[in-house]
């Protein structure tokens, strides 16, 4: 792994743990990451593998009953355990997030010029005018026609696709070096996907802003990410360039994922067996082995960590004996 | 929106005589005008008695019921002094119903002002954090006063502190035989009628905004304030707060539209002077001249604000598609 | 039902297959709880509920059996007026709650006044919501203009001052003689309960309307019409059942609401004035006008405080029972 390379953003043994009822959930058990400027980072996984909970943890965005230990750093900021102040500074202004579901994410009562000025004047200080004109352009950078007159517009006036425009213009209105996307084509029609997506990858290279693309779709990720960083039950188990994902996976659960993905040719849809772990009780050693068809019992051993396996790293201990890939 | 306000104006009018004849009519045949008249007069002759009639429009039959009820709208549109007289006395009807206006629109709106506003205080007091021993207080609280009927606490409150503590005076808005406006003496009549009310309206609004409140709070919108970087003090005024307060809204426009009907049980308790007071003395007596005209304010009044709860509501949040 | 604590929760394992393993080795009985069931572990949780449940089951024993409980009859004077003056008399061993303006002992007095009061309630109760959940649930699945009208006509009357409407309108049901052979005399308990509920329903009319609106859109009801149900099929299987929570929170506050109203009406002379000495809480209620001015503080106190109790219960009441039905109470068990 190179440590020469610019990282804007650092994860180093990210956790978080859940204080619930039924006892402490780990969502997150230590994650590891380094996003360089201008790259695209595709983060998969099921829900409830942790995908989203890494990076709402990193940005302080989960309720008191979370607890975020390890390190996360923006540009050499510390994240875990700072100030407020320190956050809300970094919040919008370095890193930015968008999220799934645009409509419930944008506020219904405040027009989404309002909401693009609420943003530029928390962290920078122009009058209401300048910021209203800003705003105004950046919807038309998104893509969004006659920008002025939709500028005093109300979310529910714009489409599915026109409102996540919306998001990302509030996103990128003060430069941000990071965007992490949690899921936002989900709740879009597949030809509107591609639209969002392309506006990110544009703007990513107007703007040299890095992307963490978090998804359960395969093929945003095929679309658009550079790298790729594989999670499961609070883990990564598998990060590779984006081509060797699909040609060469080095983990059975990526393995399961492709295999699942219907493709011309093939007969029959192949699940992946059994469900996700309860994260009350995660499985001991491998979260995977329970649904595993390489198991072994040494899987059930010890935590299995990150190993370089060629130009990519792999969690699963026989990743060197295992020739992995869908079948043609 | 233009089209929706026009639409409903439009309807305002002809709903507003609707409404206002069927009131005629409930009035008529629930209190009998001309039987409450002879009983409040006994010795009025059969020439006196017509004339009652005549000059009130109290016809009978369908036909006779229409026919009445537009000559006393036109009368009543006159202005008062086309309007008929009290069956008691003979007296006119505005004066003692304009005094009764506002006597009561002085407790109603003390009330509703203090009460409202330190509603919504607690409301929020108690919405932000929710499950903390400040929020089961305060919730807990509020339940078990709303719990209470009015005129319990009405009645409680008066023996404590008038009767017994005699710190405050019973009842009333002077001293009898005072005359003449004095601030110091009116206040001091109305902090416990006032007090009574308003204890009511804390109670409601303080559960409606902390439910409003948590209604809200889980929210996305929230999130994405947050992730913007404000401040939790700015997501609570400019989001949370906002959006709780359009449902409070509405209530407070037809709460408003009732207050005129004044509080019938607190005035009546305190003796207080206001729109309940006459509308119970109107009533007892059947005294159709009276009646009449109170029932009209207050029915436009409620139609009035009903109208302006609607548009509020429609102003307040834009997602409301009006047709 | 057999009574069992729980040993183990679903979330505690990681899948089926573990938790029956583990009841198996561990002699264990595996239950899914029926709704009705887990509602009732919800409402169990409220303690105030619970204990306002006690309470008032207590109180509904006693005055039921008012008889029984009381110490003389609803109109008896504690002792002839030839043994001494009884009226006003200050709660003592005679009459723990002090006696009335002819020397009825309140206490005995209150007993059957409730039991009167809290039947005109659950008789108001039950007409309002059997009409409010028909017209709320008609309006609810057919919309169009049904809807718009109930919805219309039900705004502008409960906008409206509650005690000046109920007034007219009880002046105009009472004025109108052909109704007296259904209604009652206007000082009758019939037509106070009629008067009352017919502004109750309205209420839960337009509740039960809301429940139906959002489980309109539901797929279940969907699927009942795809295979051809009828309008009152779906009503009454599907409808109501997924709305019972709500319906029985809004039973109790009719309930309540009802006993208040009736108090009020009787404190201003226009409430019920069942024959032969009995009594309503209302009535006892009105003798706190006089009692507040003349110091009689028990007359005050007693029916009062009654009211307030049977008020805070049943609230409570109807809260836990919100509580049972709201699915997002459940933590899991």
């Amino acid at each position: 792994m190179s440590e020469t390379k610019a990282t804007v953003l650092s994860l180093r043994d990210l956790r978080v743990e859940f204080d619930t009822p039924n006892g402490p959930v780990q969502a997150v058990r230590g994650v590891d990451l380094d996003l360089a400027p201008g790259e695209i980072l595709g983060v998969v996984g099921e829900s409830g593998s942790g995908k989203s909970v890494t990076f709402l943890g990193m940005l302080g965005l989960l309720p008191k009953s979370a607890q975020v230990t390890g390190s996360a750093t923006v540009n050499s900021t510390e994240l875990v355990g700072a100030p407020t102040k320190t956050m809300r500074s970094v919040r919008g202004k370095q890193v930015s997030m968008i999220f799934q579901d645009p409509l419930s994410a944008l506020n219904p009562v405040h027009r989404v010029g309002d909401q693009i000025v609420e943003m530029i004047r928390e962290h920078q200080s122009v009058s209401k005018k300048s910021a209203w004109a800003t705003s105004v352009d950046l919807l038309g950078t998104v893509g969004i026609p006659q920008p002025s007159e939709r500028a005093y517009q109300y979310p529910h006036q714009f489409s599915g696709g026109m409102r996540q425009r919306v998001m990302i213009a509030m996103a990128i209105a003060n430069d941000p070096q990071v965007l992490i996307a949690d899921e936002p084509t989900t709740a879009l029609d597949v030809t509107v996907q591609a639209q969002i997506l392309e506006v990110i990858d544009r703007l990513r290279a107007e703007m040299g802003m890095a992307v963490v693309m978090i998804t359960h779709d395969l093929g945003v990720i095929a679309r658009i990410a550079d790298r790729v960083q594989v999670m499961y039950a609070g883990r990564a188990v598998e990060k590779t360039d984006v081509d060797r994902l699909f040609s060469d996976p080095t983990h059975p659960y990526t393995e399961g994922l492709l295999r699942s993905i219907p493709l011309l040719g093939h007969q029959r849809l192949l699940p992946i067996p059994g469900s996700p772990p309860n994260m009350l009780r995660p499985p001991s050693g491998c979260a995977f082995r329970p649904r595993c068809p390489y198991a072994l019992d040494a899987c059930a051993g010890e935590i299995p960590d990150l190993e370089q396996i060629g130009d990519a790293e792999s969690a699963c201990i026989r990743a060197h004996e295992l020739t992995l890939g869908v079948l043609a | 929106m233009l089209r929706f306000i026009v639409r409903r104006l439009l309807w305002f009018i002809p709903t507003v005589l609707f409404v206002t004849f069927l009131v005629y009519v409930a009035v008529r045949i629930g209190w009998d005008p001309v039987q409450t008249y002879s009983r409040a007069n006994p010795r009025a002759s059969d020439e006196q008695i017509a004339k009652y009639r005549e000059v009130n429009g109290l016809y009978d039959g369908f036909g006779g019921y229409i026919r009445g009820y537009f000559e006393w709208l036109w009368a009543f549109v006159q202005g008062p002094d086309s309007w008929p007289r009290s069956i008691k006395g003979g007296g006119e009807v505005y004066p003692t119903l304009r005094y009764s206006l506002f006597n009561t629109l002085r407790l109603t709106g003390t009330a509703a002002f203090f009460g409202i506003g330190i509603g919504l205080f607690f409301g929020v007091v108690a919405g932000k954090r929710p499950g903390t021993w400040i929020d089961s207080i305060v919730n807990t609280t509020a339940f078990f006063v709303g719990s209470i009927p009015p005129f319990v606490s009405a009645v409680i409150l008066q023996l404590a502190f008038a009767v017994q503590l005699g710190w405050l005076p019973a009842a009333g808005i002077y001293p009898p035989g005072h005359q003449g406006f004095d601030p110091w003496l009116l206040s001091k009549h109305m902090v416990l009628p006032v007090f009574v009310v308003a204890i009511q309206t804390v109670a409601g609004y303080t559960r409606y905004m902390r439910a409003s409140l948590l209604d809200v709070s889980s929210a996305d919108y929230l999130r994405t304030a947050r992730a913007k970087g404000l401040s939790e003090r700015e997501v609570l005024r400019r989001h949370t707060i906002r959006n709780s307060l359009i449902p409070i809204a509405t209530v407070v426009a037809i709460d408003i539209g009732a207050l005129l009907g004044g509080l019938i049980i607190t005035e009546n308790i305190f003796n207080y002077p206001g729109m309940g007071v006459f509308f119970i003395n109107a009533a007892n007596d059947g005294d159709f001249p009276r009646l009449m005209p109170f029932l009209v304010i207050i029915t436009v009044s409620v139609l009035i604000f009903n109208l302006l709860a609607d548009l509020s509501y429609a102003y307040l949040d834009p997602r409301i598609t009006l047709d | 039902m057999t009574s069992y604590q729980p040993v183990h929760e679903s979330s505690e394992f990681e899948s089926f297959d573990e938790l029956y393993e583990v009841s198996e080795q561990e002699g264990l009985d595996v239950q899914t709880l029926t709704p009705r069931q887990m509602a009732w572990h919800r409402f169990r949780r409220h303690k105030a509920a619970m204990i306002s449940t006690v309470i008032f089951g207590i109180l509904l024993v006693m005055v039921v059996l008012a008889p029984v409980f009381s110490r003389y009859g609803v109109n008896e004077a504690v002792f002839p007026i030839s043994e001494g003056p009884n009226q006003f008399l200050e709660p003592q061993s005679v009459a723990w709650f002090g006696t009335d303006d002819i020397g009825r002992d309140i206490y005995s007095r209150l007993l059957y006044g409730i039991r009167t009061s809290i039947f005109i309630g659950v008789a108001t109760g039950i007409i309002a919501v059997i009409i409010g959940t028909f017209v709320g649930s008609l309006a609810g699945l057919r919309g169009g203009r049904l809807d718009d009208i109930m919805m219309r006509v039900t705004d502008v009357f409960l906008a409206f001052p509650f005690l000046v409407a109920v007034i007219v309108v009880r002046e105009f049901l009472g004025g109108v003689t052909f109704l007296e052979p259904v209604i009652g005399d206007k000082s009758s308990i019939r037509f106070v309960i009629v008067l009352l509920a017919l502004f109750a329903w309205m209420g839960v009319a337009r509740l039960v309307r809301s429940q139906v609106l959002s489980l309109k859109e539901r797929e279940f009801i969907e699927a009942s019409r795809a295979v051809g149900a009828s309008e009152r099929r779906i009503i009454v299987s599907h409808l109501i059942p997924n709305s019972i929570g709500p319906i029985l929170v809004a039973l109790t506050l009719v309930i309540i609401a009802a006993i208040v109203a009736e108090s009020t009406l009787a404190f201003f002379g226009f409430g019920p004035q069942p024959g032969s000495g009995s009594t309503s809480l209302g009535n006892l209620v009105l003798l706190s006008r006089g009692g507040a001015t003349q110091g009689n503080w028990w007359l005050v106190v007693f029916p009062c405080g009654a009211l307030v109790l049977l008020a805070i219960v049943i609230n409570f009441i109807g809260d836990g029972l919100r509580d049972a039905f709201d699915p997002k109470m459940d933590t899991g068990r």
